[in-house]
């Protein structure tokens, strides 16, 4: 099991978060957690994902990422540790 | 659970402030390579780097694909290839072979046509640094250092007259691409043998077999950190500049922990150094000038990169379980914007950025002079150079580009090269200087046993 950050930041508008969880749901990935803030007129959304090791992460990351252009929003994943990495010692 | 401050600032470095790890250097030892001829030779070496390296840059793609970091370089170093070869050796023809091993594996750059001769120098080291203006003509990715000095042993000073004679060669061999083989080649004061980076990057004799060595980089991320910081004092500054080395190490950190483990090769160092990119917002130059000096090479800056360089190794310290190679902060001109706008106003000068590589963790670098600069004013150039590196018990490097043909204006390398005014250099002549040859004996700080 990978744990990973999905962040989603991109001018705000309907149906942001229902595009990309039901991505999430297509591929069998749990949101383990998720926190959702407008910063400056900006929707900012980080979700923490649960990915099975047999989910292809590449494929995820390319649908997320063309599910983002359609809604005109940036939306990336990135493994976990690289946060722990540089914010927790 | 992480804050969403924490990720977003990550998410910034990489995508407004060029957080990036330059590059990810696969050490390759050659020490059991050593045969009898050329062909033998070139079977063994090609035959192990293709082995060793053949996942290095799928390595690269994965990391970055996983980590949404970008890893911009994959690179190989090399056991110096002068200490492989025998007297009959044609070492064009390896060089020809290794370029062509990394063009089929996808890397960007092999470092190791290099030659250590800071001591003394042999009469088949001297035969192979003959080769290295038409090594570098030859090829596109193979890199070339020498090493021509060190605090222990001195200077070589027929090494330097002759590396100011092959500058000049490989300039004019090249001279068709703006003398880039000179971009390519690299005379080292106290080299060391774990640099990830170009063009200097061998794979010392002390190292191990196969090692993962991750040059980290980020003068972005320093730059917007303390741009804001008006009024703050020096002490402040470099707190922030610390807090800011740590977090871009530790990302190398993960980075080499995990391309090591996935390549099966030890993991060796994280080399922390700021290296610029000539794009907006990744220059070491900006970082010095938002201390609060209008122009780099202005009054202060000296002061200022020595105490970015310390900081810098001071935060990438702890973050680390092994800090390496070179460490601190590059100044290159051409792969610098605010370097280069300094020059072309005329704002800094040869001998501030002479006095600049006293403090710096490298040298004179990526500097291009007049196509019609002698061998001599290189060769004096290169001892001035190598003087600062041996007295200060640090790295110092020349990377020189006498521009075959052009005697002013700009010139253009391209990619992480970038583009340079040329710089002239002292027109007074050193020819009797430079034909004495010998060696400068050590100082007497090398003496501390």
């Amino acid at each position: 099991m990978k744990k990973a950050i999905v962040s989603v930041i991109g001018k705000d508008k309907k149906g942001i978060i229902a595009g990309v969880t039901d991505i999430l749901f297509k591929m069998d990935i749990n949101v383990a957690d998720i926190t959702q803030t407008i910063m400056q007129d900006y929707f900012t959304m980080i979700m923490l994902v649960e990915l099975a090791d047999s989910v292809d992460f590449s494929l995820v990351k390319e649908s997320l990422a063309k599910k983002g252009e359609e809604l005109g929003v940036t939306v990336s994943i990135q493994h976990e540790d690289i946060f722990n990495a540089m914010h927790r010692i | 659970m992480l804050q969403t401050r924490e990720i977003l600032e990550t998410i910034n470095m990489v995508q407004k402030e060029h957080l990036d790890v330059r590059t990810l250097t696969m050490g390759i030892s050659l020490l059991d390579c050593v045969r009898g001829n050329t062909l033998d030779t070139v079977n063994a070496v090609t035959t192990k780097i293709y082995s060793y390296a053949k996942d290095l840059v799928k390595t690269g793609q994965d990391l970055q694909n996983e980590f949404g970091i970008p890893i911009v370089n994959k690179r190989i170093s090399l056991t110096p290839l002068s200490l492989i070869c025998g007297k009959d050796t044609d070492y064009v023809a390896l060089a020809r072979a290794i370029d062509k091993v990394g063009l089929d594996l996808g890397v960007d750059f092999i470092g190791g046509y290099t030659a250590l001769v800071h001591k003394g120098m042999t009469d088949f080291e001297k035969r192979f640094i003959e080769t290295i203006p038409e090594a570098l003509a030859v090829t596109d990715r193979l890199c070339s250092s020498v090493n021509i000095g060190s605090t222990k042993a001195g200077i070589n000073m027929d090494a330097v007259r002759l590396m100011g004679e092959k500058i000049k060669e490989t300039a004019y061999l090249t001279k068709d691409k703006s003398s880039i083989g000179c971009a390519k080649l690299v005379v080292f004061c106290n080299a060391v043998e774990d640099n990830p980076f170009m063009a200097g990057a061998f794979h010392g004799i002390g190292e191990a077999e196969k090692v993962i060595n991750v040059g980290v980089s980020g003068p972005g991320v320093v730059h917007s950190a303390i741009k804001d910081c008006k009024g703050a004092s020096f002490n402040e500054l470099a707190e922030i500049i610390k807090k800011t080395a740590f977090k871009i190490t530790r990302v190398g950190q993960l980075m080499a922990s995990l391309a090591s483990e996935r390549t099966g090769a030890t993991c060796g160092i994280v080399d922390l150094s700021l290296a610029p990119t000539p794009v907006m917002g990744d220059s070491v130059a900006h970082v010095l000038e938002s201390m609060g000096i209008d122009s780099v090479g202005g009054l202060g800056t000296t002061a200022a990169l020595a105490m970015l360089n310390d900081a810098v190794k001071k935060g990438g310290l702890m973050a680390s379980s092994s800090v390496g190679g070179l460490s601190g902060a590059f100044i290159p001109v051409s792969e610098d914007i605010g370097m280069i706008n300094a020059v072309r106003e005329g704002l800094l000068s040869i001998e501030k950025l002479e006095a600049m590589t006293a403090v710096c963790s490298v040298g004179l670098d990526m500097i291009a002079v007049p196509g019609s600069t002698t061998a001599s004013q290189i060769s004096g150039l290169i001892a001035d150079e190598a003087a600062i590196g041996m007295v200060n018990n640090k790295t110092t490097a020349v990377r020189v580009i006498p521009v075959e043909g052009q005697e002013e204006g700009e010139v253009e390398f391209g990619g992480l090269l970038g583009r340079a005014p040329l710089i002239k250099l002292s027109p007074v002549n050193n020819d009797l200087f430079i034909a004495r040859g010998g060696k400068i004996p050590a100082p007497l700080h090398s003496l501390k046993n």
